[in-house]
């Protein structure tokens, strides 16, 4: 929350007048609603990229941001995530990371670690975990990158050139949230988390010497994509034009 | 030899004052425009998906936008965030999609979003048989998401009703803040018929309260508050949580949440009698009575008629408004009718609100049929008419 307020600071913005937060279901979910001075639609689980679809096709004049967990952007709202990417829908995602469901008290995500301990994988998760931010790429976003909460000033740098560029734009922050994950892995605060974040994380350029065995369990970090294309809006609002120029000729 | 191809006249803007022959759905999409819908976000489903292929064509024209989702969930979603940018919204779908939307609907009735709903009704559950009609959606129509709600739910019987409903969908949207739904079915959305569409000025349109500058309460304090739009300066709080009369969420306190559901829920049913809307025929006089919506009410004339010549008296209520129920009108028919005849193409739904509203005052009889599409005849009608006389 406050690595965005800063960002916008930096811009030279006064206000979030131009603003309008889309959020959906989880912790992350509130940092918009109602804690900024600006308007805030918090929507269901996992649709908060529908709404923000809406909302900005009818108003391309606002800034659309979108705030949601993992578990929310790419759990149970996934299929919007890649179709906004590939649509390149003009909006910011910003996705906090804390590779859990911790709202509901820290069950196995789709972001969760392999062999990490939750509340529904005692055992250890079976299962791989999702690279949203190569997805969002593979997808078609305009901009994507990742940070962790340990790197506090490259995420509000990465947020604030998010906030320049037109087009989907990704911002994964990597999160601690030692109540409902930390403890459960041996980490036994957000001090010891942050550590961890900080010693496991590589640069997406070191990253690129890595194979895969060598990359398991790390944190690939800093800009992944940065790119122009026309977004959706421009691209109806054009054909809306010429559609209307038509029936009017008639 | 081959037909000559006639050229295709070019649309107009907007249609005008004139009988034309045109599809149910097709009906549907140029009342949507006529009313002010800019907005529409949909996935394909028969039987609903010339309503977005028409509109894809014709919402540019007048500088509105239709978008095709990837899914149900985020078509309504989609709508609704429109909706908050102070547009009119629709999306039209069948059974399968209706299902998907409902936690987005419970959502809209609690941000008090209006928005359209159109459920073409097919034969269920789950696939069922797509292309034929069905009429069992009409309890979900009502308590298909969860929680405590009113709904308004409209039903059109033919391709004019299909223009004039959708019409008057939006208005009672705009009106109450609510999502409305047009339950459709399969028969009325893509059967073509006559219909006259009025002059522009003779379309009456309701458009939703906005605030004051410097107003705050747009979740309470008034019956109905006034709705503004995201962008205008008012720091809009929209939740789906319990909230106050400012937006502020309240997920712990019961007289908030109490506050806020009984008002959402009284701002419909203290209204019933205004939203109820029906077309009835000699319910303060007749020996049978009829209780019917939908395609299904197309047989009703005829059996009457039948009946009517064999002597016996038919009396009926053919709900335009489902949800709210028209009480009045159902229990003046059953204060008259010695017995009631419900038909519907389901296995009994409206049936027992009819019951619920008889309260014993009568006998009500349900005549079902389900699977192909096939509707009940007028002949089908008119022998349970004669069959239930018999019985006494």
């Amino acid at each position: 929350m406050s690595e965005f307020l800063k960002a916008v600071h930096e811009l030279g913005l006064e206000n979030l007048n131009n603003f309008v937060f889309c959020s959906g279901i989880g912790c992350s979910s509130w940092i918009p609603s109602p804690h900024f001075m600006a308007d805030s639609v918090h929507t269901l689980h996992g649709r908060s990229i529908p709404v923000a679809t809406g909302i900005k096709l009818l108003r391309p004049d606002l800034n659309v941001v979108v705030f949601g967990g993992d578990g929310d952007i790419v759990g149970i709202g996934l299929s919007h995530f890649i179709h906004a990417a590939r649509r390149n829908m003009d909006i910011l995602v910003i996705m906090v990371n804390n590779m859990v469901y911790g709202m509901t008290g820290g069950q196995v995500a789709p972001t969760t670690p392999f062999k990490a301990r939750t509340t529904t994988t005692p055992y250890g998760s079976f299962e791989h975990p999702l690279d949203a931010a190569k997805l969002a790429v593979a997808a078609g976003a305009c901009y994507v990158s990742r940070w962790t909460t340990a790197h506090a000033n490259e995420l509000k740098d990465s947020i604030k050139e998010a906030l320049k560029i037109r087009g989907f734009r990704f911002v994964e922050a990597v999160s601690q949230c030692p109540t409902a994950f930390g403890r459960r892995v041996g980490l036994k605060d957000a001090g010891e988390m942050l550590k961890w974040f900080k010693e496991n994380a590589v640069t997406v350029k070191q990253a690129e010497n890595l194979n895969e065995e060598k990359l398991m369990g790390k944190i690939v970090v800093g800009e992944f994509v940065q790119k122009q294309r026309p977004t959706l809006a421009e691209t109806i609002y054009k054909t809306i034009r010429e559609a209307q120029k038509k029936v009017e000729k008639n | 030899m081959k037909p000559k191809q006639q050229r295709r006249k070019p649309l107009k803007k907007f249609p005008e004052a004139n009988t034309y022959f045109w599809q149910g759905n097709e009906a549907c999409a140029e009342a949507a425009l006529a009313v002010g819908c800019r907005f529409f976000a949909g996935y394909p489903i028969t039987p609903a998906s010339e309503i977005a292929e028409h509109l894809s064509k014709r919402l540019p024209q007048v500088g509105g936008i239709t978008i095709q989702m990837e899914d149900e969930l985020a078509s309504i979603g989609a709508v609704v965030g429109a909706s908050w940018t102070g547009n009119k919204a629709m999306t039209a779908t069948s059974g399968p999609g209706f299902d998907l939307m409902q936690e987005t609907i419970g959502w809209a009735f609690m941000t008090e979003t209006p928005c359209v709903i159109v459920d073409a009704q097919r034969a269920g559950p789950s696939t069922g048989q797509a292309t034929k009609c069905g009429q069992g959606d009409v309890m979900q129509s009502r308590w298909g998401t969860h929680g405590d709600y009113s709904a308004i739910v409209l039903s059109p019987n033919s391709v004019q009703e299909m223009f004039e409903l959708t019409i008057r969908a939006f208005n009672l949207a705009e009106k109450y803040r609510t999502p409305v739904v047009l339950l459709a079915d399969e028969v009325v959305a893509h059967m073509r018929e006559r219909i006259t569409v009025p002059s522009s000025e003779r379309i009456e349109i309701i458009n939703r309260k906005k605030p004051k500058s410097g107003e705050k309460a747009f979740f309470g304090l008034e019956e109905i508050p006034p709705m503004p739009s995201v962008g205008e300066g008012f720091n809009i709080a929209v939740t789906g949580s319990t909230h106050n009369e400012y937006g502020i969420r309240f997920t712990a306190d019961p007289m908030v949440h109490r506050q806020l559901v009984e008002r959402l829920n009284n701002k419909i049913q203290k209204h019933s009698e205004e939203i109820a809307e029906v077309e009835t025929c000699n319910i303060d006089n007749c020996q049978i009575g009829v209780v019917s919506f939908g395609c299904t009410s197309r047989a009703i004339y005829e059996a009457a008629e039948i009946a009517e010549s064999k002597g016996i008296r038919v009396g009926y209520v053919r709900l335009k408004t489902i949800w709210p129920f028209p009480e009045k009108a159902v229990r003046q028919l059953a204060e008259t009718a010695e017995k009631i005849i419900v038909p519907e193409m389901n296995l009994g739904q409206i049936f027992y609100e009819v019951q619920r509203v008889a309260n014993g005052l009568t006998e009500v009889i349900p005549l079902n049929k389900i699977g192909g599409g096939e509707l009940i005849t007028p002949e089908e009608l008119f022998e349970k008419i004669q069959g239930s006389i018999k019985n006494e």
